[in-house]
């Protein structure tokens, strides 16, 4: 059984103001198998984010069947964590007490909640910084809180919308070492979506090219490269320019369509 | 190494420049003190009519500390009408606190409420608190709960518009985040929302304090026989122009001080918001 299955989704958005449907995800069938790292990988507008939505509970699908651990999903849950583009932080905690928000609302003790998000303020590399406030730290800084809050949950799946888009090239290429470090050092399953084709290649192990909009599922690519991947080896380029090729060749169907 | 010598030569001009920002405040006062001095003592208005500030200050000094008694039956007797007034400002500000904050955040968090309560609390605001004045009368009879009747009309709205706001406004992303780690309804109200509607709500107690003084005058004109609003329109009647303004005076001064208390509050539970104006960073 995959960890996440998509059965026949289908997400179709009215907007009122205009009077018309607009259909956003069209038909995605997709299994993900637990420990996977994948990225998806399309366009704005393609309907990535949307898709990332309904595995989270947040949004629900017009049709279809989404199953998490072989569970229907209904409602956003601790069974799936999620990181958000912008840290989305609560602004009046610490980085402990956001990293341990979860065990808060569990009813966990403070000595006992402290204890448990240590752990993962090393795991981020935030020691020193545990009673900063989202204010007093760096985008960088914050996502980190982001990711390690995520991980707290000890989550079955961990989800993540472009979490690296708002950093500067040199954060984002530290951030996207050091999830690589976590996600082999504890063998999660990652949906990550991302509109950077190298972003995908650096991160995947399987990278699902989605198309532009009505987004569907355009080709997913097994991409095995050992790590860490060596962003100039041939294997590295021959992947990009596969895919590469499968988005140019969209954006020509779309020309000779129009 | 030049630039360590380049420096020094600036540092007395700095210090006279940090000098001179602690006395720019009192620039505009003292010349506006100055001229109504001036234009007082100059004759040309009765002294009745228009007391120079030193009178002023003579009638709320005998006022507070009744050393010569020129300000009859009140003198020494501030302290008395300050705390009478407080403790009905206060009154009415804690309850309007209270309810305010309770019916806002019901009504910006439940569309329920929203569609039940909302419509009539908002035909209630733009009815003047003064309007009220009779029925506070017939309901509260003469005493001090219809002055905290009138005060609690005048700081309820500011504290109920800005929790609706400070509730709606709250980060959508948030409230994904919360129910993603697992916040049922009640925490999601409770950890999320309320603390991410703290900074509205404070800014509608401040406006409401506000509200709270400026209403005393009001509600110590009717129907009660204390307080500093009672003194200032009771000093009209016998043109004691001095007191009416040291009553003003005492009113703008407390209504100050009440806001600063309520910035220290807020400062201390706001410390996580570190605001950046455009003149740099606010404590």
């Amino acid at each position: 059984m995959a960890a996440i299955e998509l059965r026949n989704i289908v997400k179709v958005f009215s907007d009122k103001r205009r009077g018309r449907d607009l259909l956003t995800l069209d038909n995605i069938n997709l299994d993900i198998e637990a420990n996977d790292f994948v990225c998806l990988l399309g366009p704005s507008g393609c309907g990535k984010s949307t898709l990332l939505n309904i595995i989270a509970g947040f949004e629900q699908a017009t049709s279809g069947r989404t199953l998490v651990d072989g569970k229907q999903v209904e409602r956003p849950g601790s069974d799936r964590g999620v990181v958000f583009q912008q840290p989305t932080l609560m602004p009046w905690l610490t980085a402990i007490d956001n990293i341990a928000f979860h065990l808060k609302l569990k009813g966990v003790a403070k000595a006992e909640r402290y204890d448990r998000a240590m752990e993962f303020i090393d795991l981020v590399g935030l020691r020193g910084f545990e009673h900063h406030h989202p204010s007093e730290m760096s985008g960088g800084m914050n996502q980190r809180v982001g990711i390690a809050r995520a991980l707290l949950m000890n989550p079955s799946v961990i989800l993540m919308d472009e979490p690296f888009a708002a950093l500067d090239a040199q954060t984002k290429l530290e951030m996207q070492e050091e999830l690589v470090a976590i996600w082999q050092k504890r063998r999660c399953t990652i949906v990550f979506v991302t509109h950077s084709v190298d972003e995908a290649l650096v991160l995947g192990n399987k990278i699902v090219v989605m198309t532009r909009r009505p987004g569907r599922i355009r080709e997913a690519v097994n991409f095995d490269l050992p790590r860490p991947r060596d962003i100039t080896s041939p294997e590295f380029n021959d992947a990009k320019r596969h895919i590469l090729a499968l988005i140019r060749e969209e954006s020509t169907r779309l020309a000779q369509a129009s | 190494m030049t630039s360590v010598t380049d420096v020094s030569p600036a540092r007395p001009a700095f210090r006279l420049t940090r000098a001179f920002q602690g006395l720019e405040r009192l620039i505009v006062p003292a010349l506006l003190i100055a001229g109504w001095e001036a234009f007082a003592r100059s004759g040309m208005l009765p002294p009745a009519l228009l007391p120079a500030p030193s009178a002023v200050l003579h009638a709320l000094g005998d006022w507070v500390f009744g050393f010569d008694e020129t300000t009859q039956t009140y003198s020494g007797h501030w302290l008395r009408d300050a705390l009478a007034s407080a403790l009905r400002v206060f009154g009415g500000f804690a309850l309007a606190s209270l309810l305010g904050i309770l019916a806002g955040v019901a009504i910006g968090w439940s569309r329920l409420f929203e569609k039940t309560l909302e419509p009539t609390l908002q035909m209630l605001r733009p009815i003047p608190p003064v309007s009220w004045i009779p029925l506070a009368i017939i309901w509260f009879g003469i005493a001090d709960k219809p002055a905290i009747f009138l005060v609690f009309l005048g700081a309820f709205f500011p504290v109920l518009m800005n929790s609706i706001h400070g509730v709606k406004t709250v980060d959508h992303n948030l409230v994904r985040a919360g129910a993603m780690m697992g916040a049922n309804g009640r925490q999601m109200l409770t950890d999320i929302v309320l603390p991410a509607a703290l900074p509205s709500i404070f800014a509608g107690l401040r406006i409401a304090v506000g509200s709270a003084w400026m209403l005393t005058v009001t509600a110590e004109m009717v129907a009660v026989k204390s307080g500093l609003g009672y003194v200032l329109w009771d000093s009209y009647y016998f043109l004691r122009y001095d007191i009416v303004l040291a009553a003003m005076i005492s009113i703008g001064l407390l209504g100050y001080l009440s806001d600063l208390g309520l910035k220290a509050i807020m400062a201390r539970t706001l410390h996580w918001q570190q605001t950046t104006t455009v003149q740099g960073r606010a404590g």
